[in-house]
């Protein structure tokens, strides 16, 4: 890479990422609602839609793998350590969350949304302490 | 790791934003290396000492070996 051309490759891939991320979304939203509010439960649009969505988070997953290889030692590292921390949170707090609901401990069924959340929010925090870290 | 980045950054009038410039990294990572926090791979190292026209040994120092 040619100097000082880094930054703005940086930059671009995470333009790039923000768009995959926000067209998944998108279709993740398109076919969890569009079956009951826009195409009336018509099964061949909804499969149109699931497919849609698996192909642009497969695009998504690919354009993060682009942009992790593109990060510097530091950043790469902060990136390893938050999605360690993230994996392992959602693993352990998965499987728990799954046994309070299996045990009846909790009176609602659990579900996979907060698990999301839940990694999302963990790996945040992971990568907001990274940086603190080695600011 | 203890290092002779910043000293060898002041002689060349260099900030930390054009060292990382030229070494392709973020500001951040420099200024983590030059602090001790971070110790850099072999390639950001060997591209350090190409820069500064030095060896390796003449800009890292390693703790375990004395």
């Amino acid at each position: 890479m040619k100097e000082g051309t880094w930054n703005t490759q940086i930059k671009k891939n995470t333009k790039k990422l923000a768009i995959w991320t926000m067209l998944w979304t998108g279709s993740m939203a398109l076919a969890t609602f569009g079956p009951k509010f826009i195409w009336d439960e018509n099964v061949a649009l909804t499969y149109l839609a699931v497919i849609i969505n698996v192909l642009l988070g497969i695009g998504m997953i690919l354009m993060n793998i682009k942009y992790i290889n593109c990060l510097d030692d530091l950043q790469k590292k902060i990136q390893l350590d938050a999605m360690g921390i993230a994996l392992g949170a959602g693993i352990v707090g998965g499987l728990s969350y799954t046994l309070l609901d299996t045990t009846n401990l909790i009176t609602h069924d659990a579900e996979i949304s907060f698990l999301v959340i839940f990694i999302g929010v963990t790996y945040m925090i992971a990568i907001l302490i990274g940086q603190k870290r080695y600011k | 790791m203890k290092n002779r980045l910043k000293v060898l950054r002041a002689e060349r009038d260099l900030t930390q934003a054009d060292l990382a410039n030229k070494l392709n990294v973020s500001r951040q990572t420099i200024n983590a290396i030059e602090k001790g926090k971070f110790d850099p791979s072999l390639p950001l190292a060997f591209k350090m000492s190409k820069l500064f026209e030095l060896p390796i040994e003449a800009i890292f120092e390693n703790d375990e070996m004395k």
